[in-house]
């Protein structure tokens, strides 16, 4: 292996090619990894701005900014461009950019898939956003996009979102065989598997979660298909199919979608917070075994999200305990993450204070989706704004806080730059104050009976209404502030050293700021 | 004058102020108007204080490092990363607390899965965007549309007090009886939800869900559909009023007389202008939401009827439409929602409306014949 990497080195130890064609071409892990970090940036400032069409519009009552079936239209492009165009591919960004590094290879096992992986999604998502300028609008269906409102009530635009998202699906599975192929075998010797860092665990076992699901959404949109164009009645009880049929083909996709988005949070949280705690992340092979036990809960949990569909009460049953037990594992995560804490030496740059908001508000998150699990106590809960609160709390300051976190703790690595500390946490505080006041309120209008996805709403959830939408421009806005405070870094800045932060602990860390363009020529030793 | 009109700028954030300390702020769910509410609210209560108890552990301990143990007081870190011990206490516990929990929450979901011995039941189909209500045993049936006028959700006039929580015909149902709901639907995917009845049921076409309620005490209680159903799923509420049994046997009567005059209408012989009038009332009612009452359409979805080749084209193939729906589109068929007098008007109404002077009509006995 060591003579291959040797190989390597001797062939290609130029630096990257000029012009556009160095981003067309390349096969670079840097190169591939920033690509998919601005792509899924400015897919966030997309489905941002949709959030705000829909804060808009929600601001009061009545209609005043769009009319209903354009709100459908936005509710369900938020969803799809945030879940397939922001969280996931920001993920497998900072896959690229750091396991290589975390597991001392030169790059990427599979480069030029890596490279096709990247550009189908650029295609991917011009498809789905140009739907919203056909005839009939863009999907309208919601992002669970459940049948038959999704085939027989559809748009037309429905067959441009199918092969939207065959093609985030292809795209995905070659990112998760190259992350496993990667992790597998290219680690530097001495590097056993548990002694690889959390984000590298916590993306191979998301890994085989995206190939084992990814195809499943494969085979749903597929029959839809079939549904729309060919005749078939897989999802119309008109001709002996089931509606409820797709939900469960969904959802059994969709659970462990849910941990795709959130277990490399995970990771990056067990890398950021033992820095800056300057001690050792407490529990890492209990760590390694809950993250597993997440992903396996993840696959027989999937019908909570339909304990309103009239499932047998054995059923109803079996997915509330299930789903319970998913809050053992867990738990335990957040319990690690406050020892390490826990009689550290604590100091708090940005990026501690984005992983510590994340343990705190994504533990809430967690809360509400243990009372989410109690399958009584849903049927006033499922699909009000109670549900929306728990999803955007574990995705919001869950997901998005862990990526903002990695960005800021890897950005010196990345640029050879500080990045401003000082706007640094202007961001942060700004981000902190505008979500919550976005966010927190929508459990009270949920738990006082206001449905999610609709365009207007009854005189007594207006004043909650009216903070969530002050606070959700408050949080787009300040987004603007992160752009300016990585362009900026990536411009110019104090010059960051090899270490970057003193406690920081891994391989990424021996290479020098900003790191070589292939990251290993040699593979070190790890002790 | 400049001042007045000064004190006016002044003067109206302080209203807005006031205006909103007077608001409604309600953060919690309802305790409702049920036994099955009730231990709902009591399991949802007791799983929000064992989440805030096991928050304020979990935070305090994180709280306490981050004020005692930073680096700027001089901390020092401790050396301890591992502990068997400790990981396996802490997955006993939580254990133990969510069995704790299942226990109460496993009662409860019995006790609502419970339908049997009903003493009335209303089959509710869920329709884009308004719901029917047919009670089996008494026979009759009605639709359940929203009633807040347009002007209200255009902002042209003051919303009410129950602004897109108010119908026009609620579901009536006796207090202290029994009542199963027979929850299906007849296009898309709907949900029937009423807080205070803690009744939550998806209503999917093809499939036929059950709930039920004994509603304690007499009142008016207020849902809305749950599950995305299209363009106006924000627009078809539930309200359900409760009333005492001999009120509720007075309405039944009422209802069905109601029923036998309408079936009486069909044998009466109708003019142009009283079925076009007619035709205008139903059309608002069933057709508006997506053929708007201009006439125009929201195409490509939802198309035009004005001067559209439906209406102004041989009046067969419009009651066959009309009568039959178009499979694969939004159109529904609405010869089994509207009776053969509001088929003949609504028709006849389409065919004379928005500058369509077509001038012909349909007798409600020539839709009987066609059906």
């Amino acid at each position: 292996m060591s003579a291959v990497v040797g190989e390597h080195h001797d062939d290609h130890h130029h630096g990257p090619a000029k012009g556009l064609t160095r981003w067309i071409y390349t096969t670079n892990h840097k190169d591939i990894g920033s690509m998919y970090l601005w792509f899924s940036f400015i897919m966030f400032l997309i489905g941002g701005t949709m959030a705000l069409v829909i804060r808009a519009e929600l601001f009061e009552p009545g209609m005043q900014i769009v009319d209903p079936g354009f709100f459908n239209q936005m509710t369900t492009m938020h969803g799809l461009i945030m879940v397939f165009g922001a969280v996931m591919p920001a993920f497998v960004g900072l896959a690229n950019w750091l396991i290589p590094m975390m597991v001392g290879a030169p790059d990427m096992a599979l480069p030029r898939m890596n490279n096709w992986s990247f550009w189908i999604l650029p295609f991917a998502f011009a498809l789905l956003l140009s739907s919203l300028f056909m005839e009939g609008g863009a999907p309208n269906f919601g992002w669970t996009f459940y049948a038959p409102l999704s085939t027989t009530y559809a748009p037309p635009s429905v067959t441009y979102f199918i092969f939207g998202v065959h093609m985030m699906g292809v795209s995905s599975i070659m990112g998760a065989i190259n992350v496993i192929a990667t992790i597998l075998n290219l680690r530097a010797p001495g590097m056993t598997l548990m002694k690889m860092p959390l984000f590298v665990w916590t993306w191979l076992i998301t890994a085989f979660l995206l190939i084992a699901v990814m195809p499943v959404l494969a085979g749903v949109v597929t029959m839809m298909l079939m549904d729309i164009h060919f005749d078939t009645s897989f999802f119309s009880a008109a001709g002996g199919g089931d509606p409820v049929l797709f939900q469960h083909v969904f959802w059994f996709f969709g659970h462990p979608e849910v941990y795709i988005m959130i277990l490399p949070a995970f990771g990056v949280a067990s890398q950021i917070i033992p820095t800056f705690s300057r001690k050792r992340l407490f529990g890492y092979p209990s760590m390694v075994y809950a993250t597993a036990s997440i992903a396996i809960l993840s696959f027989v949990v999937w019908a909570h999200h339909m304990f309103t569909v009239g499932l047998p009460l054995a059923g109803e049953l079996f997915f509330m305990y299930a789903t319970m037990l998913i809050a053992v594992p867990t738990g335990v995560k957040v319990f690690n993450w406050v020892s390490t804490m826990f009689r550290g030496s604590l100091t708090f740059e940005t990026p501690m204070l984005f992983a510590i908001a994340f343990v705190i508000l994504f533990t809430i998150g967690g809360f509400s989706g243990l009372m989410l699990a109690i399958a009584p106590v849903d049927f006033q809960y499922h699909d009000t704004y109670f549900v929306v609160a728990h999803f955007h709390y574990v995705l919001v300051p869950g997901a998005i806080f862990s990526i903002f976190a990695a960005a800021y703790y890897w950005l010196p690595k990345w640029t050879g730059h500080m990045y401003d500390e000082a706007l640094g946490k202007a961001h942060f505080w700004l981000s902190f104050i505008g979500l919550n006041l976005t966010f927190f309120p929508m459990h009270f209008v949920g738990l006082a009976g206001m449905p999610r996805r609709i365009p207007d709403y009854a005189m007594q959830f207006a004043d909650f209404n009216m903070v969530s939408s002050m606070g959700a421009f408050l949080f787009g806005t300040t987004q603007l502030l992160f752009l300016f405070i990585v362009l900026k870094c990536i411009r110019g800045g104090k010059k960051a050293t090899a270490q970057v932060w003193e406690g920081a602990d891994g391989l990424e860390w021996t290479l020098p700021s900003p790191a070589p363009y292939h990251s290993f020529s040699e593979p070190p030793q790890v002790k | 004058m400049l001042s007045r009109r000064r004190l006016i700028a002044l003067a109206l954030p302080c209203l807005a102020v006031t205006e909103f300390a007077h608001a409604d702020w309600q953060v919690n769910m309802t305790r409702g108007v049920t036994d099955v509410s009730e231990s709902v609210f009591n399991l949802h209560m007791t799983i929000f204080w064992i989440c805030v108890i096991i928050g304020i552990v979990v935070f305090g301990v994180m709280f306490w490092s981050i004020f005692a143990h930073r680096k700027s007081k001089g901390a020092k870190p401790a050396q301890f990363h591992e502990s068997t011990t400790v990981e396996i206490i802490w997955t006993i516990i939580p254990f133990v607390i969510l069995i704790g929990m299942a226990i109460p929450a496993t009662g409860t979901l019995i006790q609502m899965y419970d339908t049997s011995d009903s003493e009335l039941d209303i089959k509710i189909t869920g329709y884009q965007w308004k719901w029917k209500y047919d009670y089996l045993q008494e026979d009759f049936g009605f639709f359940s549309n929203l009633s807040t006028p347009q002007d209200q959700i255009y902002n042209r006039d003051d919303k009410g007090e129950n602004y897109l929580l108010e119908v026009d015909e609620p579901v009536v149902i006796p207090v202290n009886k029994k009542v199963r709901f027979l929850v299906t639907a007849n296009d898309v995917i709907h949900s029937w939800w009423v807080p205070d009845l803690a009744v939550k049921r998806d209503a999917i076409p093809g499939f036929i869900n059950e709930a039920w309620a004994i509603v304690k005490e007499p009142g008016i209680y207020r849902g809305q559909c749950a599950e995305l159903c299209g363009k106006d799923h924000g627009f078809m509420p539930i309200v359900v009023k409760a009333v005492s049994d001999e009120e509720y046997q007075e309405w039944v009567l009422a209802k069905q007389e109601l029923a036998r005059q309408e079936y009486e209408l069909k044998n009466k012989q109708w003019s142009l202008e009283e079925l076009v009038e007619r035709g205008e009332q139903v059309y608002n009612k069933s057709c508006a939401a997506c053929h708007q009452a201009s006439g125009e359409g929201l195409p490509p979805a939802f198309p035009a009827l004005k001067d559209s080749a439906v209406a102004l084209g041989p009046i067969e193939n419009h009651i066959d439409v009309v009568v039959n729906g178009v499979s694969g589109t939004a159109m529904q068929a609405f010869g089994p929602q509207l009776s053969e007098v509001d088929l003949a008007a609504v028709i006849t109404y389409e065919r004379n409306a928005w500058g369509n002077n077509k001038g012909d009509m349909v007798s409600p006995q020539e839709i009987a014949q066609s059906k």
